[in-house]
């Protein structure tokens, strides 16, 4: 299999605070990856740095045999193709619906006002917001606002896309409409690490999944392995409040 | 009749028959200084705001750190200088300080326009930090996860947003500005305060004189202020959008409708 993604030895301290302790895994091409585990344990803070928001601490993240902590590339062009989708969306609140899936095809791919806007408006009808083009953030709901930052990562064609706890700032009725779009992207292949608390779209969407605890990856396995047969007691644990 | 036997209302009367196209003219250069160098002020303190929110990375090299840091001490001084002196003594310095030093005469224009605008600059660099600042930092975030650098995620997402959140204090600066324009009658420039000091001087009516130039000034003040306001307005774009669904381009045969009462599970 391909391996697209690999961090070997990553850890992060914030001051005295270890938030991240020798994580070591890898993505293959078409994997869809679920990182649960409790909040504080470090889930979001990982994702931060794969796409070189937080500088790590020490260890290497190696993006098609690329070391992506050192200077061997640019760090520009290596996030315009790893694609982030946010907690708390991040839309442009400037641009509206249709400018913000276009601003980094124009500036970053350097693709042409009428080529954007074609490719923005086919992602944008993929997620079900093409209606929408001529809105502002501000006058969307918020299951809207991230299916509009999810086209918007998209849009950018990256080769992988990670999930930073999408559904989390959604009331319960909105989350269907995300999770939806997401398990539209599973099916069609796209390479995807998601951190999420829907346990059961993790287990229901993920090939790969796992759990972390304090910073370290406690177990990790396929689906099956992590939510039928847990060896570990703190998984068990985790798993066992969700299964009421 | 002479002017010392005219009325209030009267005297006002004479000054501006006999003195109105001179006052219109000092008016016209105040403006013009003023707005102008708003204007470059505006440049100088975004120019600024930028270098001054540049964030290192720990892995950047060692003469970009150390460029930087100067750049840095010296904007921070230039902010500071600025700041925290008279502009009135500032333009005495530069004004003479060149002529004497650099054997340079400086224009009337050049010099006005020169003292000015730094002297907004150093304001227009705080308030542009603050501006930057006060944009929420998920917005760098999400613009840079889509690959754009520092400056394109300046010029393209925060500044436009900074720049709508900052308007008041542009509008409030432009406002000093015409006011301030009076300090430089001190190297010259013959602006509406001049005009006023020579009104006064000639016909020694400074009540009259003064109330007549006040009157200017607030009309001055008071339709850029108006100005400045709606164009906030329409920087705010409009409250409502259309739903495009006869746009061609939106595909629609194929358009996906989400049901949007869909539970998680």
């Amino acid at each position: 299999m391909n391996q697209i993604l690999t961090i070997q030895h990553l850890s992060k301290t914030f001051g005295t605070n270890v938030v991240l302790k020798d994580i070591d895994f890898h993505v293959n091409s078409g994997d869809v990856t679920s990182i649960i585990g409790a909040s504080g344990s470090g889930k979001s803070t990982l994702l931060r740095c794969i796409n070189l928001l937080e500088t790590p601490t020490s260890g290497d993240i190696i993006f098609h045999k690329k070391n992506v902590t050192t200077a061997q590339i640019n760090e520009a062009s290596y996030r315009a193709k790893v694609g982030m989708v946010f907690q708390s969306f991040n839309l442009f609140n400037n641009h509206n619906v249709l400018t913000n899936c276009m601003l980094g095809q124009k500036i970053i791919l350097k693709k042409s006002e009428e080529e954007a806007r074609k490719s923005a408006i086919k992602f944008l009808d993929k997620v079900g917001m093409a209606p929408y083009i001529n809105a502002k953030p501000q006058q969307l709901s918020g299951g809207q606002k991230q299916r509009v930052a999810i086209a918007r990562a998209l849009a950018m064609e990256p080769e992988i896309i990670l999930f930073d706890e999408p559904t989390s700032a959604l009331d319960p009725e909105m989350v269907g409409e995300v999770l939806e779009v997401m398990r539209k992207l599973a099916k069609e292949g796209m390479t995807m690490l998601v951190v999420t608390h829907e346990m059961d779209f993790a287990r229901e969407i993920s090939n790969h999944v796992v759990y972390m605890g304090d910073g370290k990856i406690v177990e990790e396995g396929t689906c099956e392995q992590i939510f039928e047969k847990p060896q570990s007691p703190r998984t068990k644990e985790f798993l066992s409040r969700f299964r009421k | 009749m002479t002017i010392s036997e005219m009325s209030f209302i009267g005297r006002m009367l004479y000054i501006v028959n006999n003195y109105g196209s001179s006052l219109l003219k000092g008016a016209g250069v105040t403006m013009s200084i003023a707005l102008i160098c708003t204007l470059i002020g505006c440049i100088i303190g975004f120019a600024v705001g930028i270098v001054q929110t540049i964030e290192l990375k720990k892995n950047s090299n060692l003469a970009k750190k150390i460029l930087l840091k100067i750049v840095n001490i010296i904007l921070n001084i230039y902010v500071e200088f600025f700041r925290g002196t008279p502009m009135m003594l500032q333009a005495a310095f530069i004004y003479y300080g060149s002529a004497q030093i650099f054997n340079v005469n400086m224009g009337m224009w050049q010099a006005a326009i020169l003292i000015v605008s730094i002297n907004t600059g150093a304001y227009m660099a705080e308030t542009v930090r603050g501006g930057i600042l006060s944009i929420d930092i998920g917005q760098t975030e999400g613009a840079k996860a889509i690959g754009l650098s520092h400056f394109q995620t300046m010029i393209h997402v925060v500044l436009p947003q900074a720049l709508r959140n900052i308007m008041p204090q542009i509008g409030n600066n432009l406002i000093i500005n015409i006011k301030d324009t009076c300090v430089l009658s001190i190297i010259g420039t013959v602006e509406l305060f001049f005009t006023f000091k020579s009104i006064s001087g000639a016909l020694y009516t400074y009540f009259e004189a003064a109330t007549v130039t006040l009157i200017i000034y607030f009309i001055l003040t008071f339709t850029c202020s108006r100005i400045l306001r709606h164009l906030e307005n329409k920087m705010d774009g409009p409250s409502s959008y259309d739903l495009a669904t006869t746009d061609t381009l939106a595909l629609t045969s194929g358009l996906n409708h989400f049901k949007t009462k869909k539970g998680s599970k």
